[in-house]
């Protein structure tokens, strides 16, 4: 960041959330940089950057359309970089329709399921063929349910495609040029519109223009930082698409002080994405398989690297076995397609809030809840609490007693008297656990670095890490399956779980790095490949025990040095390919500690950054086409003719000794398919992506979508929501009239949720804690000195806030940091909430959840919640108690005419829109 | 502690030393002289990484007699360059909090109390339970008669607080369970 020579900051609050990493920016700033910081609302961010931007929260992708429509009408865009290294000038199908045709729809569009067919968004094929195998079959798959999800199945790399040769026009005159197309899909996102739906005069917006045009180009970068601003809404993965549109436009992807920054929120939320706690994913974004998609290992394998594919997505076939072999070992064999049946299928999303209506209809039976707080943290938290109460057991792991480990008996539906503490069924399992400083092992952090913790001391009591008990329940559960003959048991009885332990008896943490590296198999002496049929479970339940203080591993070989080793026929094993060589040597590269990571513009030599300790992804993309640096100011890896590699300040991220004019044979798949100006390595075709034919289930262009809940029209189309949002029309779940249906008036406000310096998510590593307790004691809101006048509300005293699901009561701080914007030819007012507390008797300060709030309506792509604007209305006093609270929500949704069907209609009704 | 002596009187120390006015050194007791820091008397310093945002800042964790007397920033660290904030350097109180929970605990159904339990006891209880759920609630098959090899009776939730390896860990055995509903705080 600190080599930036402008930095926008939208859809987050970094130097309130991010205070350390803050000093980049700053930094930056003192060398020149601009900062500038779009948001709601005026923060600690905005204190300290050149310029804020009040923005009507949930209309950022009309500033970015807007942005993108300037720098092209203007010819701002980077020419050489646009034309080499984006797919602008690729050629798509004759039979795709933009919104601008469908009035808000893309072609493909099926009423019923609310799913795309993207079958219509493709590339045209060279030569005007047809695609190869088959696009139909294709076309039919990618509208099952099991399709939902892909955007967090990409976060290494694009979607695959059939085939990877494409018609392309550098002139970039066709009509069916992803350049043309983008021209005109973004005609419509004026600086009128931008000023009539984000509230951002025309003068403003010229001057960000100008900013951000100007500090990119050959001799200088741009920078985005976001966070859940912006991935936090039904259209969340499309906020952050449209802003790689525009970086990619300005040339500013893969070079120093460039990109899109993910400003992440917890310790290893990025190492708990690439190793994935997630449904849909297995370890390096192998995605897990589908019923119906992926039934064998073959269609697995081609649908995650089709043939034609260029890239290192092509070996997805090394990267799968290998995986096996980690989890399965010996059991894993070509014979038996490496134990690819042991993998369970899904049949569509299976996210956090899909098992939690599973829960309330009583289908789940078992929760592990290990460092998360849904009690208070998850968007409708009350139905989370109610949820819980329908389980038969309950795990919670955690430093304090959590909320969601006592809601049994002090939540707010206890004390209302909905749930009945002698009444609920629910087995609670609290088992206390260890701090970071009591266990050694690796957190991944925003920046992909991989750090090592080493540990300080012993936990106390009954406390233990997650490793341990895990590691322990696995042994006790394989101990109880021992013997059984059951098909079912077999996965679980053949994995492998031998472990180096400790003189204690737990796993070495740096065993299981290792298996996450990978390794060389050793095979075992005197045996064949056909091991699986007789091998006895009780035989395979008894290595669970491990031995004590052991050293090496059975069939565990040398450390592979990276994922290039790493090979499709069962000689490697390793847990996550994007990983490999976090190991390299036997040596924990994550525990590298050279102060301030050593000499170089890099600093490499502390920690390890995946993939193979690269700094800068796609970073070919900072050398020109001919592979010369695009300025000496700006150079970070280029061409070096002599040496005949590439070379610079990082890791080049492209085949070493691959020559910037080499061209492959056409049809070539895999890396050698590569060109020597495809920087995009993980890209199916090489290229940074400004349309994507697939990959996204809600459209190939960032389109302009109200939120689910929102009191203004959507003035661009006459489709008013995104149409493939996740609806949810539950009693417990109700939404909000938006602009245009009667009742739209009972929830006049527009709300958003946050984070403060103080306070760590749901509470549960601070709400405990005696100093940060002290400095942020109570629940607030923000509201505006007019919408205070408005509603009678005085500062310091209290304000309730009601929403169709809930009502919470906060302090008011009435404060010019929130402005009412005008919007849409009238007054917009917008209510900040944290949400960091809750209600309960453990904590030194409680109060009630925002998240009480909230509604749950996905992002189809990403099943993340819009928990960034919903409607509410705002009353002066305390909430009622009791069941008088519940009533009173009642009688808003009555006065609002509310039903489970409100809000829930995919298309808009034409008619209705006149009435906004 | 130095013995006492006229020569000792702070006033002399002004007036012998360089400390005039005596806002410094001629006015320090004995018992100041000889404060050290807990970090300078501890029997180890352990490099680690803040626990809480995704910035990852270095900490300098300072052990004595086994127990944490400080958690300070590394210097060394070239993300963070030595500095923490309100968070970070609070998270000594995060080993040490007054309600932090050391003991294994169980609500039993209908139980308005917690009541202690062994924690070996309660990792063979949630086994069982496990085992128990996993066959009540097994799908073989879809409707159509594909293999689906797997469990909606369990699910999980959490993992971003969490370290790879223990991530790795829980992704591994709940596959092998066919336990598919894993989430964290990534999708929130």
């Amino acid at each position: 960041m600190a080599n930036s020579d402008c930095i926008v900051l939208q859809g987050g609050n970094m130097a309130e959330a991010h205070p350390v990493g803050f000093q980049w920016v700053a930094e930056a700033k003192a060398r020149g940089a601009t900062v500038i910081h779009i948001d709601p609302r005026f923060t600690r961010t905005s204190a300290v950057a050149d310029r804020h931007i009040p923005i009507r929260a949930g209309s950022d992708i009309v500033l970015l359309g807007a942005l993108i429509n300037h720098v092209i009408t203007h010819d701002l865009w980077f020419h050489e970089y646009v034309i080499a290294y984006t797919n602008a000038a690729t050629i798509v199908t004759e039979d795709f329709a933009d919104t601008d045709d469908l009035d808000g729809l893309f072609s493909g569009f099926d009423p019923e399921s609310g799913t795309y067919d993207s079958d219509t968004w493709e590339y045209a094929q060279a030569g005007g063929g047809e695609v190869e195998d088959a696009g139909g079959e294709k076309g039919e798959q990618s509208s099952t349910e099991g399709d939902h999800g892909p955007g967090d199945q990409l976060g290494s790399g694009g979607a695959p495609l059939e085939n990877a040769q494409v018609e392309r026009d550098e002139t970039l005159q066709h009509p069916r040029t992803v350049f043309q197309l983008l021209r005109r899909h973004y005609s419509r996102y004026t600086p009128a519109m931008v000023q009539e739906m984000c509230g951002i005069d025309a003068e403003t917006f010229a001057a960000l223009a100008e900013t951000i045009t100007s500090s990119s180009g050959r001799d200088r970068t741009t920078m985005w930082g976001y966070a859940t601003g912006w991935t936090q809404h039904t259209s969340g993965a499309q906020f952050i698409r449209a802003a790689a549109v525009l970086q990619l436009l300005l040339g500013n992807v893969g070079r120093p002080g460039g990109g899109i920054m993910a400003l992440r929120g917890h310790a290893s939320i990025q190492g708990s994405t690439d190793i994935p706690t997630l449904f849909n994913l297995l370890p390096g974004y192998l995605p897990m398989p589908v019923a119906g998609l992926h039934d064998t290992l073959a269609d697995y394998l081609d649908v995650v690297s089709g043939p034609g594919q260029k890239g290192f997505w092509g070996n997805a076939d090394a990267y799968t076995v290998s995986l096996l072999k980690a989890y399965f070992g010996e059991h894993a064999s070509a014979e038996n397609d490496w134990c690819f049946d042991h993998l369970p299928r899904l049949t569509g999303p299976h996210g956090t809030y899909q098992t939690m209506m599973e829960m309330l209809d009583g289908g789940v039976e078992g929760y592990f809840v290990v460092g998360q707080n849904p009690a208070v943290g998850s968007a409708n938290s009350r139905a989370q609490r109610l949820a819980l109460a329908q389980l038969k057991w309950l795990v919670v792991r955690d430093l304090s007693l959590i909320e969601t480990a006592t809601w049994w008996k002090d939540s707010p539906e206890v004390a209302s008297g909905e749930l009945r503490t002698e009444d609920i069924e629910t087995e609670v399992f609290f088992l206390p656990a260890a701090t970071h400083v009591e266990k050694a092992g690796s957190f991944t952090q925003t920046q992909r670095l991989l750090q090592w913790r080493h540990k300080a001391l012993d936990a106390p009591g009954d406390c233990q890490s997650e490793l341990d008990f895990y590691y322990h329940l696995g042994v006790r559960i394989r101990e109880l399956l021992a013997g059984s003959a059951d098909e079912r048991d077999r996965p679980l009885l053949e994995m492998t779980w031998d472990y180096a332990l400790d003189e204690h008896g737990d796993p070495e943490p740096e065993s299981v790095l290792k298996e996450i590296n990978g390794y060389e198999v050793v095979p075992a002496s005197g045996e064949g490949g056909d091991r699986t049929a007789g091998e006895g479970p009780g035989e395979a339940g008894d290595e669970g025990g491990g031995s004590a203080g052991s050293e090496a591993r059975e069939g565990v070989g040398r450390a592979l040095s990276g994922y290039a080793e790493l090979a499709a026929d069962g000689s490697t094993a390793c847990g996550c390919w994007i990983y490999s060589g976090v190991y390299a040597e036997e040596t924990n590269q994550a525990a590298r500690r050279t102060p301030h990571g050593g000499d170089g513009p890099a600093q490499a030599k502390w920690g390890w950054a995946w993939p193979a300790d690269r700094r800068i992804l796609y970073n070919r993309a900072s050398a020109d086409p001919d592979g010369r640096p695009w300025s000496e100011r700006k150079k970070w890896v280029w061409w070096d003719e002599e040496a005949g590699r590439w070379t610079g300040s990082d890791v080049p991220d492209f085949p070493a000794e691959l020559h910037p004019h080499h061209r492959p044979e056409p049809g070539t798949g895999g890396v050698d398919g590569l060109a020597g100006d495809d920087p995009f390595v993980m890209q199916s075709d090489g290229k940074g992506w400004l349309y994507a034919p697939k990959g996204l289930v809600d459209g190939p262009f960032p389109t302009h979508y109200e939120a689910a809940e929102s009191p203004v029209r959507n003035a661009l189309y006459t489709q008013q929501q995104n149409p493939t949002r996740m609806l949810y029309p539950r009693g417990y779940n109700l939404d909000a009239p938006s602009a245009g249906e009667a009742g739209v008036e009972v929830y006049p406000y527009v709300f958003t949720t946050y984070r403060l310096t103080e306070h760590h998510t749901a509470g549960g590593m601070s709400r405990w804690l005696p100093y940060l307790s002290e400095l942020q004691p109570e629940m607030f809101c923000e509201v505006s000195p007019a919408l205070a006048a408005e509603r009678g509300l005085t500062h310091n005293d209290w304000a309730t806030i009601v929403s169709p699901r809930a009502v919470i009561e906060a302090r008011v701080m009435v404060t010019d940091r929130m402005r009412p914007l005008r919007v849409d030819g009238r007054e917009v007012h917008q209510v900040g909430l944290p949400y960091h507390w809750g209600v309960g008797e453990e904590a030194i300060v409680t109060g009630d959840a925002a998240n009480d709030l909230l509604g749950v309506s996905l992002d189809a792509n990403t099943q993340i919640q819009e928990s960034k604007v919903a409607s509410c209305d705002v009353r002066p006093g305390r909430r009622p108690r009791g069941a008088a609270a519940e009533e009173l929500v009642a009688d808003y949704n009555r006065r609002a005419g509310v039903t489970p069907q409100t809000g829930n209609q995919r298309l808009t009704d034409p008619e209705q829109e006149g009435r906004g | 502690m130095s013995p006492i002596s006229p020569l000792e009187w702070p006033v002399l120390r002004q007036l012998r030393g360089r400390d005039a006015l005596g806002r410094g050194p001629a006015v320090t007791s004995a018992t100041t002289r000889e404060l050290t820091s807990r970090n300078a008397r501890a029997d180890r310093v352990v490099q680690s990484v803040c626990p809480y945002c995704a910035v990852g800042c270095g900490q300098r964790v300072y052990v004595t007699d086994e127990r944490v007397t400080q958690i300070e920033g590394d210097p060394d660290s070239p993300i963070s360059r030595g500095r923490l904030c309100p968070k970070g350097s609070a998270s000594e109180q995060l080993v040490n909090a007054p309600g932090r929970q050391t003991q294994v605990l169980y609500r039993a159904p209908r139980s308005t109390r917690w009541q202690p339990l062994e924690r070996d006891t309660a990792i063979d209880m949630i086994a069982r339970r496990f085992v128990q759920s996993r066959r009540r609630t097994w799908q073989d098959t879809d409707e159509q008669g594909r293999p689906l090899r797997r469990t909606m009776g369990i699910a999980s939730l959490g993992g971003a607080t969490l370290d790879n390896e223990e991530n790795y860990l829980i992704k591994k055995l709940f596959t092998a369970a066919g336990a598919i509903q894993i989430e964290n705080q990534a999708r929130i």
